[in-house]
């Protein structure tokens, strides 16, 4: 599903150019579950902008299905994080003002999804994460685990093809986690890709394939699942 | 559909913060309100001049003797007074002259039964009414035999006759102007009260000879003339009467080509469009002046509209990422300042209008609120919104999303 070949992104910062990858090659396919871990600076949230369609590699090529998704406008790029794509910040990255019901639609308004539909599929989502009971709270009337759940109901609202999770677990106490985690593990089971972003092991050790980076190049690529 | 979203986000930001929105507001509530009221109070200033111009007879033109300048030889009793019965005559004979009316004009003080008035009189002639609009109410006007014979009649204005008889009839009563007794013969419709604030019923007019010689007496020579009115029998033949009466007068008056005529004419049309220019060109500026407020509104909505984006960098970043485009960030915001500024626009025009016809109501004005105000405050407003929203929105949709996602 995804190829990505010599994969180069620099950042100019004043007269300096950071890199920030430096040629990377990963191919992954689809319902793959991937943890991408490293140390910071090590280019592993790079990577993930640029899957998620944030960001544009300076330099080798993103296909995605085939597309290629380096070559994308502006518009482009912002369809295709809207029908490809599902984010789960560390931060939540709620609308504060809006209900958990409301934010789980806001994709969906953005997709273009009539009102009655889009609220129909809202709810549905929050059920299936846990929260159904809960739509018409405000984050600040939720706790962090569940605010993460609504954010993942969110990024599942416009069916992608590929969920991207940057560091999900990292403002989360253990137990938490472990329910975020195993929520994960839901949804691959279910065929859903996905890709995590974490420098936690306990996270990392989750995934089916673990890839390392280390100063803008991957150092290893760990099929199979860990020993526990 | 989208569209009708953006709508729904822009308001939901509005209502989040109505104190906030409502203070943002008030500079363009301020600024369409005081634009409104300028407007109006012009269209209504405007609208009162031209009736009390209209209200001084329409197709009309007015003589009068020149200014007496310093340094010019005196001529005697009444050298100030150029014009003599002789030009009325000879105005009265040129083409296209509906009608001629010398006037000379007294203050008088009248009595009768008991009562006293104190009232401008004037010496006219029978074709005054005909050339001011006038029209005789009961009784009658005094004809040329009346004239002729020297009779001692008045026609009086309704003010006159309810300040001396209150509602009684006043035809056939006798009254005195100063010492000398005079009959009232007829009473003239009411024109109203409009007109620079005079009440234009208040009036008594009688026979030229009467008045020179009984009420004004040595003040006076005996075919001096003060005011002569030409009514034109078509508008549009204006010009070219004042022209001919002109020209005739000069000829009348021996008066050489070179030299300065000892009169002037006006014609009430180029009175009334010179001052409808003038108030025009006030209205003009003042409303540019409230028009000032309106933008010092429209710079609170941009200072406002730049917080708000700072404040919501993290929202437009995560919006971003759930698959808004650039375009929509930018609507978002923009509709957001021309909903903020068309509220206002909304308040301040009914804010104006009401205004207006307070003032209307306190200066016996006619309350104007010209219906083109409602689209110019509503398309203005808009306009602001849109102008002063149109930076802010920029800077929102020029985003970065990960820089966005990541500002604290």
């Amino acid at each position: 599903m995804i190829e990505i070949a010599d994969l180069q992104k620099v950042y100019v910062m004043g007269e300096e150019q950071v890199g920030a990858l430096a040629g990377a090659d990963l191919a992954i396919g689809r319902g793959e579950y991937v943890a991408v871990i490293g140390p910071s600076g090590s280019g592993k949230s790079t990577l993930m902008n640029i899957l998620g369609g944030l960001d544009r590699p300076s330099g080798g090529t993103y296909r995605f299905e085939g597309e290629d998704v380096g070559g994308f406008s502006d518009d482009e790029l912002a369809a295709f994080r809207r029908r490809r794509i599902g984010f789960v910040f560390q931060s939540f990255q709620l609308l504060p003002r809006l209900s958990a019901l409301q934010n789980v639609e806001l994709p969906m308004v953005y997709g273009g999804v009539p009102g009655a539909e889009r609220r129909a599929r809202a709810r549905e989502l929050l059920e299936r994460v846990g929260l159904g009971a809960r739509a018409g709270h405000r984050p600040t009337q939720l706790s962090g685990g569940q605010q993460q759940r609504v954010a993942i109901a969110r990024a599942l609202a416009n069916r992608p093809d590929l969920l991207l999770a940057d560091e999900p677990t990292g403002a989360l106490d253990s137990h938490t986690s472990e329910e975020i985690l195993s929520l994960f593990g839901e949804l691959n089971a279910a065929g859903l890709t996905l890709v995590i972003v974490t420098h936690d092991p306990d996270v990392a050790a989750q995934a089916h394939r673990r890839v390392a980076f280390r100063d803008g190049l991957i150092v290893s690529d760990d099929h199979g699942k860990a020993a526990a | 559909m989208r569209r009708w979203e953006l709508v729904r986000f822009a308001f939901g930001a509005i209502v989040a913060h109505p104190m906030r929105s409502a203070l943002t507001s008030l500079g363009v509530v301020i600024g369409v309100a005081a634009v409104v009221m300028m407007t109006s109070i012009g269209v209504g200033a405007s609208q009162r001049i031209s009736g009390a111009i209209s209200g001084l007879g329409t197709n009309l033109i007015i003589v009068t003797p020149a200014f007496q300048r310093p340094g010019v030889v005196s001529q005697g009793a009444g050298s100030g007074l150029s014009l003599k019965d002789a030009d009325a005559a000879a105005i009265g004979r040129l083409d296209g002259v509906a009608a001629v009316a010398p006037v000379v004009r007294g203050q008088a003080q009248m009595s009768a039964d008991g009562a006293n008035w104190s009232t401008g009189i004037q010496g006219v002639t029978p074709q005054y009414l005909t050339a001011r609009d006038l029209n005789i109410a009961s009784g009658r006007m005094f004809d040329d035999r009346d004239a002729r014979q020297g009779r001692k009649v008045l026609v009086i204005g309704p003010t006159v006759a309810r300040q001396l008889w209150g509602e009684a009839d006043p035809i056939g009563r006798r009254v005195r102007v100063g010492k000398v007794p005079f009959e009232v013969i007829g009473m003239l419709e009411s024109k109203g009260g409009s007109g620079f604030g005079q009440d234009q019923d208040d009036v008594a007019l009688a026979p030229l000879g009467a008045v020179r010689s009984r009420v004004l007496g040595r003040r006076i020579r005996a075919d001096a003339v003060q005011t002569i009115f030409v009514k034109a029998a078509q508008a549009d033949d204006l010009d070219r009467v004042q022209e001919d009466v002109t020209d005739l007068i000069r000829e009348q008056h021996h008066i050489k080509a070179g030299e300065e005529d000892d009169f002037q004419t006006q014609n009430m049309a180029s009175i009334l469009a010179a001052s409808q220019a003038a108030v025009a060109t006030f209205t003009v500026l003042l409303a540019a002046v409230a028009a000032v407020s309106l933008v010092v509104g429209g710079v609170g909505i941009m200072n406002i509209m730049l917080v708000a984006v700072t404040e919501r960098t993290r929202e437009i970043g995560l919006r971003m990422a759930v698959g808004a485009r650039r375009g929509d960030i930018l609507i978002q915001f923009a509709l957001e300042a021309v909903v903020l500024s068309l509220a206002g626009g909304v308040l301040g025009l009914t804010l104006g209008a009401l205004g207006a016809i307070g003032i209307a109501k306190l200066g016996q004005w006619p309350s104007a609120v010209p219906p083109w105000s409602g689209p110019l405050a509503l398309g203005f407003s808009t306009i602001v919104g849109l102008i002063f929203g149109a930076y802010p929105s920029w800077r929102a949709a020029r985003l970065d999303p990960i820089e966005a996602l990541r500002r604290e």
